[in-house]
Order: structure tokens, then C-alpha cells, then sequence
């Protein structure tokens, strides 16, 4: 097998904010089909980390290569291959749930495969409600919705089991392994152990990768 | 990544976004309303001297009505995440922040234009001058919302930014102010009035051109957090 440059390697990134070192030299690796899950206590850095990914954050010193070009050669091809989850979901209150997943999705609204990733996720029968009308852990499924119509090849996933109920987790869970089987790449953070095999985990607090190779 | 990055596609969501919660959009055109309306009550119902000062209180109270809907432009984006989703798209977010302000001025610029004549008729605003008003209104408001959007931008991460944005927006809005309400005074004197229109155009072309190169690269900015 040849062993081509990996996805995405991350090569001694610190990040500063006022004067405070929050990421201090994370090196990090991902291939094609492999899924990280990012550890460390309460405001020990993973969304940080996991925004310094996404390059909406610039890194104070280090790099991140993306198939072996530093990001900067390559941000418009990283950034179209990206699904990036954040705290916030970016659902907007005032538009339905089928609103939202087109917008987010750029499918149009009686797209077929649109109103079965609503399906998929339980929402069907609330797809034309406002999503103020949803629970907090309905308006997370509406945005992880986007994770079953995505073709993005990388998923940074910041807390996707937030608010989510069990039936949630498992179907978030039985998302991320399709993905990985087509052969994405999958980076979480969460506090929550993953029923997932194959998971690698990286611990901010030791610097070190465990688990499964 | 969110596929949807052209300025129509922004244009589009917003306008339906503002549809949802027109109310929002009500409030600073009632404001514009019944604050000229106090000019009178305040002062003087005497017509000869109301004519003098009607442009620039008209234009005044544009200018307060568009502040106070700036607050909103980009602030529930970056609540709900969609800024920073708008962020780390591919492509560059000059457009989509052009289509936004697009849609502000809609919902807020284009309404004071139209609604203008009703405040003519109450702060008794001789018959020339509507018409000049009213194209002044509606360049110069485009000039007011690309500003607006711009201080909205610079405070969109503090908590309560409304106050700190009309201050670093007012000295903007000067030159607009200036050559707005002399387009409808020199009509009322009698003057040519397409001069000052001339330069407002040329202030609105410049603002185009450059604020949203300049949001795009605020909104950078501020979001680091």
C-alpha cells in the first residue's frame, strides 16, 4: 500500500490570547477513514483547538497541512472538503427545519434527499415548524441533519452530543461510521466515551494519541 | 461548510429572515415618524419656519432610525453560529456581507425614502423639495446602511454594542448628512439641486466599493474570540 501524505497533520500548533497560552504545541495526525476524538477537561482548549482546525482561528506559531500543502497553499480545496459543527449549530429560530437544511446545504427545499435526512434524524412532522418551537436537542438534530446530506471528506465536529438524547447519540454515531466506511475523516470533541471502535483519542492534557491505529 | 455564498443567496435569506419578525423592521420606521412629529410640538407649528429646518430634521431623524436597527444586522449570525459557518467557507465573504446590507437597506433605507413625504407634509416642507428628498433619501441611505453595517461589524462580539457603534459611526455620517439636507435645501432655495445629489452618488458608489472589503476583514476581526 502506498502511504500517501495524510489528510490532515497538525505540526507543533500553539495558540496565544492575551498573553495566555491556550494551545501549546499540539501535534496531531488523520488519514482518510480514521476518526480522532479530542479529550481534556472544561476549558482546557478543545473548541479552540477544533476552531484553529477550521482556520477561523490563526494559529500564533505552527502549521496545519492539509494532503501535505501547508493550509495556506490550499484554503479554498480544505475549506470546500469541511464540515465544521460548532457549539453554536447556526440554526436560524425563525426558519423551519426544512429551511435550514437547505440553506445550510444549498438543496433545494423538495429535495428528496433533504426531507429524508429530516426523516432520519426524527424530525418528520415538524420539517415546516419554526425551529423556536423545537427543543434545544431538536434544533441540534436539525443541524446534524447536514452530517447525512454532507459530501464533505473532513467533519470537525465541536460537542455534536450536545443535547442529544440516546437515540440521538446512536444515530449521530451510526453517521460518523458510514462516513468513516466511505472513507472520511471524523474529529470530535466530547466528554461523552464513543461507542465507536476504531476511535483514536488525543488528550490536551497529556499531549499523546491513544487507542486504536 | 455552507454552500450558499452569493449575494442573491444572502440577499434572499435575510429578506425572508426579516419577513419572519416584521415587527423588528416596524420599529424604526415608527421612531422615524413620531420623532419629527415632536419638532413641531416642540417648537414652532409656524410653516415659514418649519420649511427651513424640515430637510435637516428629516434627515437627522433617517439617520437615528438606521442606527437603530444596525445592532441586529449581524448580531444574530454571530449568535447562532452562522457567521462563523460564513467564515470558514471557501469563498471570500465580500458578497454575501454585500447582500446583507442590501437587505437592511431594503427593510429600513427604502421604507424611510417612501415614507419621507408623509414627514414633509407634517414638518411643512415646500412642494420642491420632495422630490429632491426623496432621491437624496434613498442614495444617501445606502451611503447610512454600508456604514451602519460597518460599526455593527466592529461591535458585533460585545454584549451591549449598540451605544459604542453610533459613536464610532456619527463622525462617518457627516459628509452624507452634509450633502443630504442640502439637496433638498437648495431645491427649496431655488438652486440646482442634482449637485450635492451628484456627490452623495459618488459617496455611495465609494462605499460600495470599499465597505464590504472592509466588513468582510472587521468581521474577521472581531470574531476572534
Amino acid at each position: 500500500m502506498v502511504v500517501g501524505p495524510s489528510l490532515l497533520s497538525v505540526k507543533d500548533l500553539c495558540f496565544e490570547r492575551d498573553d495566555t497560552q491556550i494551545i501549546d504545541s499540539v501535534c496531531l495526525d488523520l488519514s482518510d477513514g480514521e476518526i480522532l476524538q479530542i479529550e481534556g477537561p472544561n476549558g482546557s482548549g478543545k473548541t479552540t483547538l477544533l476552531r484553529l482546525l477550521t482556520s477561523a482561528l490563526t494559529p500564533t506559531r505552527g502549521n496545519i497541512y492539509y494532503r501535505g500543502k501547508a493550509l495556506s497553499e490550499c484554503r479554498f480545496e480544505y475549506l470546500s472538503d469541511l464540515l465544521f459543527l460548532g457549539h453554536q449549530s447556526a440554526v436560524k429560530v425563525t426558519l423551519s427545519a426544512e429551511e435550514n437544511l437547505s440553506w445550510m446545504t444549498g438543496r433545494s427545499t423538495v429535495c428528496e434527499e433533504l426531507l429524508s435526512a429530516l426523516d432520519s434524524v426524527q424530525l418528520t412532522g415538524y420539517s415546516d415548524v419554526p425551529c423556536y418551537r423545537l427543543s434545544a436537542g431538536q434544533q441540534r438534530r436539525v443541524a446534524l441533519a447536514r452530517l447525512l446530506i454532507s459530501d464533505a471528506k473532513l467533519w470537525i465536529l465541536d460537542e455534536p452530543f450536545a443535547a442529544l438524547d440516546s437515540q440521538g447519540v446512536a444515530l449521530v454515531e451510526d453517521c460518523m461510521q458510514k462516513h468513516l466506511d466511505g472513507g472520511g475523516s471524523v474529529v470530535l470533541s466530547t466528554h461523552q466515551p464513543v461507542a465507536m471502535k476504531a476511535v483514536r483519542r488525543y488528550s490536551l492534557m497529556d499531549q499523546a494519541i491513544q487507542g486504536a491505529v | 461548510m455552507i454552500s450558499n455564498t452569493g449575494f442573491w443567496a444572502f440577499l434572499r435569506r435575510d429578506l425572508l429572515l426579516i419577513n419572519r419578525r416584521r415587527g423588528e423592521v416596524a420599529s424604526p420606521l415608527i421612531f422615524f415618524i413620531m420623532a419629527a412629529t415632536f419638532v413641531p410640538l416642540a417648537t414652532t407649528p409656524d410653516a415659514e419656519l418649519l420649511k427651513d429646518i424640515a430637510p435637516g430634521i428629516i434627515w437627522v431623524m433617517a439617520l437615528l432610525a438606521t442606527l437603530l436597527s444596525a445592532e441586529s444586522l449581524f448580531a444574530s449570525d454571530y449568535q447562532d453560529g452562522s457567521l462563523e459557518q460564513l467564515l470558514i467557507s471557501p469563498q471570500l465573504i465580500v458578497m454575501p456581507v454585500l447582500g446583507k446590507v442590501t437587505a437592511h437597506w431594503l427593510t429600513t433605507g427604502l421604507p424611510l425614502t417612501l415614507v419621507s413625504p408623509l414627514l414633509g407634509l407634517l414638518l411643512s416642507l415646500p412642494t420642491d423639495g420632495y422630490l429632491p428628498m426623496m432621491a437624496g433619501l434613498a442614495v444617501g441611505t445606502g451611503c447610512l446602511s454600508l456604514l451602519a453595517a460597518l460599526g455593527a461589524a466592529l461591535t458585533v462580539s460585545l454584549p451591549k454594542g449598540g451605544l459604542l457603534l453610533t459613536l464610532i459611526v456619527m463622525p462617518l455620517y457627516m459628509p452624507v448628512i452634509i450633502f443630504g439636507s442640502a439637496t433638498a435645501q437648495y431645491s427649496i432655495q431655488g438652486l440646482a439641486w442634482t449637485g450635492p445629489l451628484a456627490i452623495l452618488g459618488a459617496m455611495l458608489a465609494l462605499a460600495i466599493a470599499l465597505c464590504p472589503l472592509a466588513i468582510s476583514s472587521v468581521l474577521r476581526l472581531t470574531t476572534i474570540n
